[in-house]
């Protein structure tokens, strides 16, 4: 009786492993998915940002080039140094890759469409995004080459200056809603156009955003691969699939920052006409993916017309503009607090 | 409420699935020609003169040191914000005080020049 009894309930526990597992790969097939795209949006964005017509030769309109990509990377050698530490140079992009996936965990889609609706979601976000440096500075130190060991420097000091300004916006975004929980941040937002916190939160959401393609070490923050000084930076001695997953996470990473800034500053999944216009006030995933958008559109949009930043210039923005501006907010929302201001305090 | 986090343990293990999926392809599907050049680490085409694992600049350290302490004063600040409804006037301003003396730290290191980068 009692082994029939433990049998059943592991049959239900694995079937229960079993949908959970389909659910987490109906999120990062997706992402994968939507990573393979945004490399060809990308080129083509910056193409046509140039005068270009950009890739074009494989599928109609250059719509297969991800996919030959894909085929060419992992066609490729992989090559490790004869002088790196081969153990962390093949663990260093998995220390990439892993917390760039693994942060969608917390992500709400929809109302309580997160795969794990915590209510230390912000905390989990926080604590992933941080552990991306470790890949960068493992990748840089293992493959014992000089213009690695630079790069990785210099993106960890960087990581860690605009990290602070990040975490200083995010105690702003909780002043308001006064929840980690992803889902709840979005459902304060909720009630109109006018209740985002990006209307009394601007600053913040700027410094955010801008935060976010420092931490993607993307252009025009990239002093980590500087292509014209230090050739890759951290992933010089990378190729075939160890580069392959470097970029995945680069541009997960990438998709993760729009959402996020959507989730915290534009109300997610929230409708802007929600309460003005019948059909399209619903709220729905499509909201959350539009914005993502414009923010995804924005990270190309910087690449392909920002000239790169110089290394002081960087540290100090970080440190000298941003850290100070969070600052102020944060005590302008304390007096908010105190007197009570508009619908969001 | 702790089966919320069960998802995350599997998102770590799909991630690290897709991860070593993709590097057994390359393993696998790559040629493999080792040649003692190839496997030199890249420095323009010269010869690598030392190992690469040299001693680099202090302020590397210095900049780690400013984020442990900000860093600490960040997660200090996330209770407090999450429970402002309930702790009143006095928890504002007991925050607002400490807010003015890490203030006071920071134009202290900003005159010092610790966050100079030249």
């Amino acid at each position: 009786m009692t082994m029939a009894l433990s049998g059943q309930y592991m049959t239900n526990g694995l079937l229960a492993a079993g949908v959970l597992l389909l659910k987490v790969l109906a999120v990062i097939m997706p992402i994968t998915v939507v990573v393979a795209y945004l490399t060809y949006v990308e080129r083509k964005v910056i193409g046509y940002m140039q005068r270009r017509i950009g890739p074009h030769r494989v599928g109609y309109r250059g719509l297969l080039q991800p996919f030959a990509d894909v085929f060419k990377l992992l066609l490729k050698e992989v090559l490790v140094p004869a002088s790196a530490n081969r153990f962390l140079f093949l663990t260093a992009p998995f220390l990439a890759l892993v917390p760039a996936l693994a942060t969608w965990a917390v992500v709400p889609f929809w109302r309580g469409a997160a795969l794990a609706n915590v209510d230390a979601g912000l905390l989990y976000v926080l604590a992933m995004t941080s552990m991306t440096v470790y890949g960068i500075i493992l990748a840089g130190w293992s493959s014992n080459s000089k213009y690695a060991l630079l790069g990785a420097m210099r993106s960890a000091a960087q990581m860690v200056a605009y990290e602070i300004a990040m975490g200083f916006a995010l105690v702003g975004v909780i002043m308001a809603s006064n929840s980690l929980n992803l889902d709840r941040i979005v459902v304060a937002q909720a009630g109109g156009l006018h209740h985002w916190y990006i209307w009394p939160l601007l600053p913040l959401a700027v410094v955010y955003f801008i935060c976010g393609v420092a931490e993607t070490n993307r252009a025009p923050f990239d002093v980590a691969e500087g292509e014209s000084e230090i050739v890759a930076g951290f992933h010089v001695e990378y190729s075939g699939a160890g580069f392959a997953l470097f970029f995945l996470a680069e541009y997960a990473n990438m998709i993760l920052i729009s959402a996020l800034v959507s989730i915290f500053f534009v109300g997610g999944w929230l409708s802007p006409f929600e309460g003005l216009v019948p059909i399209l006030g619903k709220p729905g995933l499509h909201w959350l993916a539009l914005k993502m958008a414009f923010f995804l559109f924005c990270f190309l949009w910087f690449r392909a017309t920002f000239p790169r930043y110089r290394y002081d210039q960087i540290m100090r923005l970080g440190w000298k503009v941003f850290i100070p501006l969070t600052l102020l907010w944060i005590g302008l929302e304390c007096v908010w607090k105190a007197v009570g201001f508009g619908p969001w305090f | 409420m702790l089966a919320a986090y069960l998802a995350i343990p599997f998102f770590l293990v799909v991630a690290a699935g897709i991860g070593l999926f993709a590097l057994a392809a390359g393993f696998v599907l790559g040629p493999r020609r080792p040649d003692p050049r190839k496997a030199a680490p890249y420095e323009c085409g010269f010869e690598a003169f030392e190992d690469a694992h040299m001693p680099f600049d202090v302020r590397y350290y210095l900049v780690a040191i400013l984020f442990i302490l900000f860093d600490l004063e960040i997660t200090f600040l996330f209770p407090w914000a999450v429970s402002l409804n309930h702790i009143g006037t006095a928890g504002l301003l007991a925050m607002v005080a400490f807010l003015l003396v890490l203030t006071i730290g920071f134009i202290y290191e900003w005159r010092k020049g610790a966050l100079e980068w030249e």
